[in-house]
């Protein structure tokens, strides 16, 4: 016999309208990503809402009838809408115990009914499902008026068809991007992005290293690759902002091999490299520092996140960072790639 | 323990667009006012407490994917860093305390 839930059942309100959340780069990691749909998921989004029913009334055949068409093993019993039993397999057998065919659901319903509400996230029928070891619950409204019917099978297809819908945008627009290195056929392929920085202008500060990191996320980059990139250009962007005369140029090279990032500016230069590169040494003006940069961390993150890092500089004419990253295999889209 | 606990047990001023914060379950903590060594300490799903409030914190949250960002001492972000953050999915939350006894209660609600 089936469940109740799996008569033909109409579209659940998820699988009408979708969900309208964005995707945002910790989408991206997938870490938990089930666990925290549990919470996100409501009961309403996942549950079977056309139902069959009877009333305290009905005389036990028309339910036996109901129950036999539609091939489940019981019913909610609702009175004026609201919930106040549930009818099943068990009952019918004691009435048959005792030959009691002409009596009504009221007489041998279950009165004590376990259900959720709708409004509540699905790990609430999850931790219901394991306290009550029942394999359907009722769901009702505020109101205490029953809504639906909510399954084990009713929880796993609605995660599943979360994850689908979560992802199929942006696995669609990764998947193009992923792709960009095999569809080119070249002796080698290089992706270029530049991002002009200007001297001082914290308002846009992280602004390209932002940018960077997320197309880096979109080229098949895993989630770590892309952060330890995204620190060091966000490093390197705020060297440019804080200490050059003009600004300067940041530049992200992708190969499907090796990433390359590199900042160039024209001035003021650096005089004594050695000491920039020690942990702690700054130059930054007071100001600066208030807001919390200026630490005399910056080139030491960089050379943390990176696997070699080149500072070369000359005094009025300016610097030229070279920050290089070796991608590992089977990300980048470098994937069975002979280059 | 979910964000939204966290919010309530700290009584924590929500200064970005509201949104389920049951959903959010942070990982452990880490607390500077220098930006290089938030860059350099803070995992993602992190709490970030800060008493710096100015746009470019929102560009290190979302960089490395932090829970929130917990400024303290009553610190005021301006509107536009309020909006960025908005914009980048950056969670901003408020407290007249100071960043020690905010990460002390922190700590002793087992995020660790």
């Amino acid at each position: 016999m089936k469940e109740m839930s799996q008569q033909t059942r109409q579209p659940t309100e998820q699988e009408k309208y979708g969900r309208h959340r964005p995707v945002t780069d910790r989408d991206a990691q997938e870490i938990n990503r089930v666990e925290e749909l549990s919470y996100d998921l409501k009961i309403r989004e996942v549950m079977t809402s056309n139902l069959h029913t009877a009333t305290p009334d009905m005389p036990l055949l028309k339910v036996l009838e109901i129950l036999r068409v539609n091939r489940i093993s019981g019913v909610p019993v609702v009175q004026d809408g609201k919930l106040v039993g549930i009818f099943s397999i068990e009952d019918i057998v004691r009435a048959l115990e005792k030959n009691d065919f002409s009596s009504t659901v009221s007489q041998y319903m279950t009165r004590e009914v376990v259900t959720v509400a709708e409004y509540e996230s699905i790990v609430k029928a999850i931790q219901t499902f394991t306290d009550s070891r029942l394999g359907r619950l009722p769901v009702v409204n505020k109101d205490d008026e029953l809504v639906g019917m909510i399954t084990k099978g009713d929880i796993t297809r609605g995660i599943l068809l979360a994850l689908q819908r979560d992802y199929k945008e942006e696995e669609l627009r990764r998947y193009r991007a992923s792709h960009l290195f095999e569809d080119i056929i070249s002796d080698r392929t290089t992706l270029v992005l530049r991002y002009n920085i200007k001297a001082g202008d914290f308002t846009h500060g992280g602004n390209a290293s932002g940018n960077i990191k997320r197309a880096l996320l979109r080229l098949g980059a895993d989630a770590q690759l892309a952060r330890r990139c995204g620190i060091a250009a966000y490093e390197a962007e705020m060297n440019l902002i804080i200490h050059t005369n003009n600004g300067g140029i940041l530049k992200l090279e992708v190969e499907p091999h090796k990433i390359t990032l590199s900042t160039t500016d024209d001035g003021p230069g650096i005089p004594d490299i050695e000491k920039v590169l020690q942990p702690g040494y700054s130059t930054a003006t007071d100001k600066v520092r208030e807001m919390g940069f200026g630490a005399g961390m910056g080139l030491v993150n960089i050379k943390r996140c990176v696997d070699k890092m080149e500072l070369e500089s000359t005094v009025g004419k300016g610097s030229k960072l070279t920050m290089r990253i070796t991608v590992p295999p089977e990300t980048i889209a470098s994937k069975g790639k002979p280059t | 323990m979910n964000l939204q606990t966290l919010i309530e047990k700290l009584q924590l001023n929500i200064l970005t667009a509201p949104r389920d914060f049951t959903s959010i379950i942070p990982q452990g903590g880490y607390t500077s006012d220098l930006l290089s060594c938030v860059m350099a300490g803070a995992k993602n799903g992190n709490i970030w407490v800060t008493l710096q409030a100015h746009l470019n914190i929102v560009a290190v949250a979302s960089m490395l994917d932090v829970a929130a960002i917990i400024i303290t001492e009553n610190a005021q972000p301006d509107a536009a860093t309020i909006a960025k953050a908005n914009e980048q999915n950056v969670i901003l939350l408020s407290t007249p305390k100071a960043s020690y006894e905010i990460c002390g209660t922190l700590w002793d609600m087992n995020l660790r």
